[in-house]
């Protein structure tokens, strides 16, 4: 976002500013839903909070918090949230509105959205079906609830906050302005709803319906101001089929696919991963051998691999687990974090590899 | 202040009437829906908003208006710092929060929205649910604000916050934020200060910096709760979305004994409490000298509610706990094996008295907090630039307490202010004593009449003993060095004693019963509503009395031989005239878990001095 041309002071301009066609939705939206909305949002946050729960995971030192936020999106327990440290750990729990805390598993995460999804074993659980979620337009009034600071323990309701879509903008404006890797638009907001604890949690209209997920925190690079904002549900909604189907996801022990009998390994490549000194060692590049497959592809240190073809590989063990499924003769994928940018790469040990950057939706 | 919600100037100025093209298209495009709703919403779109909508605003405005007039901008007498509060009676009193007055002594200046500043003196402390109270003077038709039950409020009301955050307001208007409730009983550790804020309430209404201490009020502009704290984080110490009230009916509980001029504690059930695997809400550990023991409630069992509250979660038992003052008894029920109790309980204080007057005391300076520049970094002291820290600058000269302030004020260990603790006990003392008439007859007194289990008793107490005798048995006691050597009759708790304190209080009155306090108010079992309470020492004992605020009448006293035992209890009811005098023809007798005695009073004989 180009900051120079943003103000503070009409946040509340109703008119819209984009095309005839996209008026014409603003419209019906307010014709859905301005009427009757002064008067409803306390029964919309009723029918909202049991829909919304709390994640606890890794964290817990020096500013980072233990804990974020997140939607429940199937009634046998999906549920949507935004991908980050809090996830990486064998022990994540989810606690239901009722207080319930159940023990959830990371079913996969898209790295390019910043959006995973977890389990938990239960059913006829409330939810949000994703299908009937709605786009906003600026000026949309909407309810923020997330569980910002942990303020809210056990089984209490999570916190609820009120304010407007300022604008529907993309967030790739200026690059590497701000850390992330999507690079889609957002629903920027007049209110504070990105603080500690709030990533993974929900927009809604005024009449309840879903627009939107809660971010993680995003500070601007250049003027050190914090992004307010939430990524629309339509924008992510594919990469949830997607990680539902099966992409994205980690693999899981005991899969029945035969092993090639020669498979690949990082050194295959000349990838020399960190140290594997931890249960779970995020799986950093630490150095390229010279000549090699990986250096001619263009990869560098401190690349962080993050998937393997469209598996989630989230510690050096699994990296190495999940090449032994790749013949040697094969060519590998491999997506990559380098500081705010995602990159991929196509590497073959035996023949050429290529470099290829992908844009992202 | 950092939000970056923001909207594009070049594009939001646009004309209405250039959509109406549009609305043309609209309304050919969807013939088939009412056309006249569709107009009146399109209109509202269009920026013409309906009546409903006109009236709200208006509504809204009108209740600002009205609630801004008894919003405070409070100043300590140096004019540094300040706050914000609100006034809530039409003689004076205001509530703000101690941690804006801890800067303040005992003067202050309250702005109001007229533009006139007022003296201020402190009045009561409640340190742990960061609450005081102060008195305003100069007019005796302050504006003030209504209450409302701040337990009606629901998450999704619109409230508003009131006062004058950054101290912006030169002119004493108050600065008013809108928004919701964003949560309700929430509980908020202390984080490493005195204060908790248990069972408050959560806005998302900008409350800033200076809004402490001012009041947040519902949509109709009633008082919901006094605006205290923030989650503050890496963003400087502005309002990210978070703030926090504490609840007004939890004031109100606290209020007589803020009125006490006392600094007062609040309160512990002497029982920590967890969930168990099932999810219960069970007795974790329990202290043997607690109430609660010796009304039974053991380790393991569940709590089923607490204070009119059901218990399903620790936090909903650890807001119970923090909205009453210490010395309240509140009804607690357990479960145990399946078998449900219900019992009163007192609450023990949190805090040793001597604890909680040195944290109270402390006029410990905050630590200066970053300030955000406007580009969001905390500024940071220029590196290198001088090594010792920037002189001190020249403390103020103690500025001269004005001569109001200073008539109200009177300074006594334990007391935020001990004037108006002499105030309201000289107004509960002559609310009762005067319809108590004794005159002259400040001799012993003679009580007779039936006993509930037949036959007769008569009791004569002096200023030196008390005999009671029955049917059977005559009990004599004397008052001994410690009154609670001797607590007769056997399973009363102390009856004789008891009756002894009674008749000290009346007949030597405040001054010379030993050392009284006005305690405040507090709910006593059988009346409705709070009663005043007076506590009187003497003779190692503690007694403490409760007067009916209507109408004066000494309703029960509690003796209580020490700390760790329960009281014996005489509740005084049937009150009538008789002759010239008020009082009470019956006396209940209760001890621990049982009732001892029921006494009706058919004479009553009050001796001249010297009879005896």
């Amino acid at each position: 976002m180009n900051i120079e041309h943003w103000t503070l002071d009409i946040g509340h301009s109703l008119v819209p500013t984009r095309s005839v066609g996209t008026r014409k939705v603003y419209l019906l939206i307010l014709l859905l839903f301005s009427a009757p909305a002064a008067a409803a949002i306390v029964d919309t946050i009723d029918r909202v909070h049991p829909k919304i729960v709390k994640i606890y995971g890794a964290g817990g030192f020096s500013g980072m918090e233990s804990y974020q936020s997140g939607i429940l999106i199937s009634p046998e327990g999906h549920v949507l949230t935004a991908f980050s440290y809090v996830l990486d750990t064998d022990y994540i729990s989810v606690m239901l509105s009722d207080g319930r805390e159940l023990d959830a598993k990371l079913l996969g995460a898209d790295p390019r959205l910043d959006v995973a999804v977890l389990k938990i074993e239960a059913e006829g659980l409330p939810y949000f079906d994703l299908s009937k979620a709605v786009k906003l337009e600026a000026g949309a009034r909407v309810l923020a609830f997330s569980n910002v600071f942990g303020v809210a323990l056990g089984g209490e309701p999570v916190s609820v906050q009120k304010g407007t879509v300022a604008v529907v903008t993309q967030l790739d404006a200026r690059r590497g302005v701000f850390e992330t890797p999507y690079r889609g638009s957002v629903y920027a907001l007049d209110m504070t709803t990105n603080n500690p604890g709030a990533a993974g949690g929900a927009l809604v209209a005024f009449g309840g319906e879903l627009a939107g997920m809660l971010g993680k925190e995003l500070r601007n690079s250049l003027n050190n101001t914090w992004l307010n904002y939430a990524l629309p549900i339509d924008k992510i909604r594919q990469s949830v089929e997607d990680i539902r189907s099966g992409k994205f996801v980690a693999r899981r022990d005991p899969e029945e696919v035969k092993k090639p009998l020669r498979s690949l390994d990082p050194a295959a490549l000349g990838i020399v991963l960190v140290p594997d000194v931890l249960e779970r060692t995020p799986p950093y590049v630490d150095r390229v051998l010279p000549g090699s497959p990986a250096a001619r592809a263009g990869m560098k240190p401190d690349d962080l691999i993050i998937l393997s073809g469209d598996r989630l590989v989230q510690s050096c063990k699994a990296l190495a687990k999940e090449m032994e499924f790749v013949d040697y003769e094969d060519p590998i994928r491999l997506t990559v974090i380098r500081g705010q940018e995602l990159l991929e790469f196509t590497l073959r040990s035996a023949g050429e590899s290529k470099p290829s950057k992908r844009t992202y939706p | 202040m950092n939000s970056l919600g923001l909207s594009r100037v070049g594009q939001a100025k646009r004309s209405p009437t250039k959509n109406y093209p549009l609305l043309v298209r609209l309304v050919g495009l969807r013939f088939a829906c009412p056309t006249l709703l569709l107009l009146a919403v399109a209109a509202q779109a269009l920026g013409a908003p309906t009546a409903a909508v006109i009236d709200a605003e208006s509504k809204r405005i009108d209740a600002m208006n009205k609630a801004k007039d008894a919003v405070l901008a409070i100043f300590p007498a140096n004019g540094r710092g300040g706050g914000s509060g609100v006034v809530i009676s039409p003689d004076g009193y205001a509530l703000t929060n101690y941690h804006v007055v801890r800067s303040c002594g005992k003067a202050m200046q309250c702005g109001m929205a007229d533009g006139k500043a007022y003296d201020a003196v402190l009045v009561g402390l409640d340190p742990t649910g960061d609450v005081a109270l102060i008195k305003l003077f100069g007019r005796d038709d302050f504006p003030c604000a209504e209450m409302a039950d701040s337990d009606k409020v629901r998450v999704g009301d619109r409230v508003f916050a009131a006062g004058n955050p950054f101290l912006l307001a030169t002119d004493f208007q108050p600065t008013i934020t809108f928004g919701i409730i964003s949560g309700m009983h929430r509980y908020q550790f202390p984080s490493g200060t005195l204060l908790e804020y248990a069972d408050c309430l959560q806005t998302d209404a900008s409350v800033n910096p200076g809004n402490s201490g001012g009041p947040l009020f519902d949509a109709r502009g009633r008082l919901i709760g006094i605006n205290g704290r923030c989650s503050f984080e890496k963003r400087g110490r502005v309002n990210v979305g978070l703030a926090y009230a504490i609840s007004i009916n939890q004031i109100k509980h606290f209020m007589g004994t803020l009125r006490s001029g006392r600094i007062v504690d609040h309160a512990t059930l002497g029982a920590r409490v967890g969930r168990d695997e099932d999810g219960r809400v069970v007795v974790r550990d329990i202290l043997d000298g607690s109430d609660a023991y010796r009304r039974g409630l053991r380790e393991g069992d569940e709590v089923v509610s607490f204070g009119g509250r059901s218990i399903g979660a620790p936090n909903e038992f650890k807001n119970v706990l923090g909205i009453f003052p210490k010395g309240w008894r509140v009804p607690l029920s357990y479960r145990r094996d399946g078998k449900r109790r219900d019992v009163l309980v007192r609450l023990a204080g949190v805090h040793g008295r001597e604890e909680l007057l040195k944290k109270a005391g402390g006029r410990k300076k905050a630590r200066p907090k970053p300030v955000p520049k406007p580009d969001g970094k905390p500024k940071k002291p220029a590196p290198g630039k001088d090594a010792k820290p920037p002189a001190k600058p020249a403390k103020p000269a103690a500025l001269p307490i004005p001569k109001i302030v200073a008539e109200h004020y009177k300074q006594k260990r334990g007391f935020s202010n001990y004037y108006y603790n002499e105030l309201e006990k000289n107004r509960v003392w002559n609310a009762w004593n005067p319809r108590l008439n004794l005159g002259a007859a400040r001799g012993a007194w003679t009580l007779v009449g039936p006993l509930s289990g037949g036959g007769d008793y008569s009791l004569r107490i002096s200023d030196a003993a008390v005999s009671l005798k029955l049917p059977s048995v005559d009990i004599n006691w004397t008052a001994g060095v410690e009154l609670g050597n001797s607590l007769l009759p056997e399973h009363s708790g102390g009856l004789l004693p008891a009756l002894f304190l009674w008749r000290r209080l009346a007949v030597e009155g405040l001054d010379r019963f030993g050392d009284v306090y006005y305690y405040g108010t507090a709910p006593l079992a059988g009346h409705q509503g709070l009663a005043d309470v007076l506590v009187g020492s003497h003779k190692g004992v503690d007694c403490r009395f409760y007067f009916d605020p209507a109408d004066g009448r000494l309703l029960a006293l509690e003796m209580f031989p020490d700390e760790e035992s329960d009281p014996c209890e005489v509740y005084f009811s049937d009150y009538r005239h008789k002759g010239k005098r008020y009082l009470p023809g019956r006396m209940v007798v209760r001890f621990g878990d049982e009732a001892f005695a029921t006494l009706r009073i058919e004479g009553f004989k009050a001796e001249e001095k010297g009879e005896d």
